[in-house]
């Protein structure tokens, strides 16, 4: 089985969020980048699958120079090869486009990509991938088990959880449970060395075709001191949620 | 060039968000001078829908999409869009509607903007206020295409009644078949879900273990509130993954949002911070949560959950 994981190169969850050039580009000043926490998941079962059941497994970004350390550590941490698609990824309809490249031209069997990315919270890439490349999809993943070319997974769902049959090709919106956190694998300094020596191949973008474009970002408008309220005296609370807030 | 909104329905009613998005819809077609066509699959009574005003319901019975599967129903609504030649077409941002709408994007060439938050501040060009940086922050967007989806943030919007009245016709689209086929549904049917609740009640580490959660239940049983954790919690397994909320957990834009026990790290408050009013109940005066709430009870959970239960149950039979 030829596995490709889709790595987004993120802002580490601690990151204060500011933005420069007057609102319209996010400011990477002293931020630290990471593999997206719901990728991270992906590429961790991904790495079940190439041990247990003999797959590889190829990581592949969309972006520019700056993501290639968060494409070393997908390489540290067990993937076979990188490859960058060497383009900023401007909207989700574009990565999705170039991604369908990668997945034609590498014949990939199974796409394992995270439910969205924790920056721009788009939610877009995988089910388009999927429909651009006619794959078989299924997203929130909370369970992933592939047997020959048939495949069983278990969707999230609000309230609930759902299992499914599909069947190869297919691309995974994973989330939490396809692995547990306790599962996920911090590169050793032998992954770390070895890393250095496997290929991660930049290839050129085919399209710069967009759907949608950024114009600006605000932040939330500041809030006001919070009301404290004495242990002593809950009736407070529930006068000011009902007359104050109006929540109840 | 009606405006097209997929009104989502389960077991035939129709869910709270269906009534938010033909809201938002209503306006956006007010915009666009032009009207609200809804698609309704297997839903038993539509004409509530001409309440939140939408003036055509395309009504869908088909047995074959009897449980949602997304590339059936994308293909249901790419057909309903071009047969009322829409232009935009509105979801909401249900775990279902956030399946489908990539598909529906790339099927209608559609350009797709999620986690929208207000009307359209322009309709030429479409742009739309989104979140992003998972709450820390928003974006705007413009959405480029001829065709132009757009998710409603959960609870973002409200609800708008409108005195309108909805004609019903019948609409007999063609259903592919999927190569996704759903085996068992594993659904709690008595209880709020974090994605529907107005008001959330949810804990973290500062409960000290699973045996104590009993308090919580009946409070959220009180408010009629859906039960969430911190991430802690449920990697400790006392509570299911299902209910861990934040920035790598399930988003949270309730009315209210009672947080008891939890410190209020940056990637909790990143996932709750929609949500409009934000009470905090902890031990911690400097816990971090104090800065993000409305409201705070310094003090401790095991004390103040029993007795806030207590006036809220005085305060429902004094109310009813
Ligand atoms: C990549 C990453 C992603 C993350 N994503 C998430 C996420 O999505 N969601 C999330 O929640 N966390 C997330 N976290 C974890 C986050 O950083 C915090 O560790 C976590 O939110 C803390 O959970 P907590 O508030 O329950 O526990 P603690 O931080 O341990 O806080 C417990 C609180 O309970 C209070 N307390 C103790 N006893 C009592 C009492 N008797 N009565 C009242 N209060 C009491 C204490 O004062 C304290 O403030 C993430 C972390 C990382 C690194």
């Amino acid at each position: 089985m030829k596995i490709l994981v889709c790595i987004s190169h993120v802002p580490d969850t601690t990151s204060k969020i500011n933005f420069t050039d007057g609102d319209s580009k996010f400011d990477t000043n002293g931020v630290q980048f990471v593999i997206n926490p719901n990728d991270e998941f992906g590429l961790t079962r991904a790495m079940w699958f190439k041990e247990k059941q003999g797959a590889s497994v190829d990581v592949v970004n969309v972006g520019g120079p700056e993501t290639e350390p968060t494409l070393r550590k997908a390489l540290a941490i067990g993937a076979d090869t990188a490859i960058r698609v060497n383009t900023p990824a401007v909207d989700g309809y574009q990565v999705a486009k170039e991604l369908a490249k990668v997945v034609k031209d590498g014949g990939y069997d199974l796409v394992i990509a995270g439910r969205e990315s924790i920056d721009y919270n788009g939610a877009m890439v995988p089910g388009m991938l999927a429909e651009l490349v006619d794959a078989n999809f299924v997203t929130n993943c909370i369970s992933l088990e592939v047997d020959g070319t048939s495949a069983k997974a278990i969707r999230e769902i609000d309230g609930g959880k759902e299992t499914v049959s599909t069947s190869l090709p297919l691309v995974i919106g994973g989330q939490k449970g396809l692995v547990e956190e306790s599962d996920l694998r911090i590169p050793n300094m032998r992954g770390i060395m070895m890393a250095r020596k496997k290929p991660l191949n930049v290839v050129e973008a085919t399209s710069a075709e967009t759907e949608t474009s950024s114009v600006k970002f605000e932040k939330p408008a500041s809030k006001g001191a919070v009301t404290l309220v004495d242990a002593d005296n809950l009736d407070e609370l529930v006068n000011l949620l009902h007359n104050e807030a109006k929540v109840i | 060039m009606s405006v097209l909104v997929y009104t989502e329905s389960e077991n035939g009613k129709f869910k709270k968000t269906a009534f938010e998005v033909a809201s938002y819809a209503k306006a956006v077609a007010d915009q666009l001078g032009t009207t609200v066509t809804a698609v309704a699959v297997n839903a038993d009574d539509v004409s509530e829908l001409g309440k939140y005003g939408v003036d055509k319901v395309l009504k869908v019975s088909n047995a074959d999409l009897k449980t949602f599967n997304a590339k059936s129903y994308a293909s249901v609504l790419k057909q309903a869009a071009e047969n009322e030649s829409s232009k935009v077409v509105v979801v909401s941002s249900s775990a279902d509607s956030k399946y489908l709408a990539p598909l529906l994007a790339v099927n209608l060439d559609a350009g797709y903007a999620s986690n929208v938050v207000e009307v359209p501040s322009s309709t030429s060009p479409f742009t739309v206020k989104r979140t992003a940086f998972t709450n820390k922050a928003f974006n705007i967007t413009t959405i480029d295409t001829n065709v132009k989806i757009v998710g409603v943030s959960n609870n973002s919007y409200g609800l708008v009644e409108n005195s309108a009245s909805a004609t019903a016709e019948d609409f007999a689209p063609s259903v592919p078949t999927s190569g996704v086929t759903v085996e068992s549904v594993d659904k709690v049917t008595d209880k709020v879900t974090i994605a529907d609740a107005e008001i959330v009640v949810s804990a973290g580490r500062g409960l000290k273990g699973p045996e104590n959660w009993g308090m919580i239940e009946e409070l959220a049983e009180v408010l009629g509130a859906a039960t969430a954790c911190s991430k802690p919690v449920s990697d400790l397994g006392w509570r299911p993954h299902s209910e861990h909320v934040g920035q790598t957990g399930k988003p949270v834009a309730a009315n209210l949002y009672i947080a008891i026990g939890i410190s209020g790290a940056i990637q909790h408050l990143a996932g709750i911070n929609a949500s409009k009013v934000k009470v905090v109940i902890n031990t911690d005066p400097e816990a971090p949560f104090f800065k993000a709430a409305d409201y705070g009870v310094v003090g401790d959970a095991f004390e103040v959950v029993p007795a806030l239960i207590e006036k809220l149950k005085a305060f429902k039979a004094a109310n009813a």
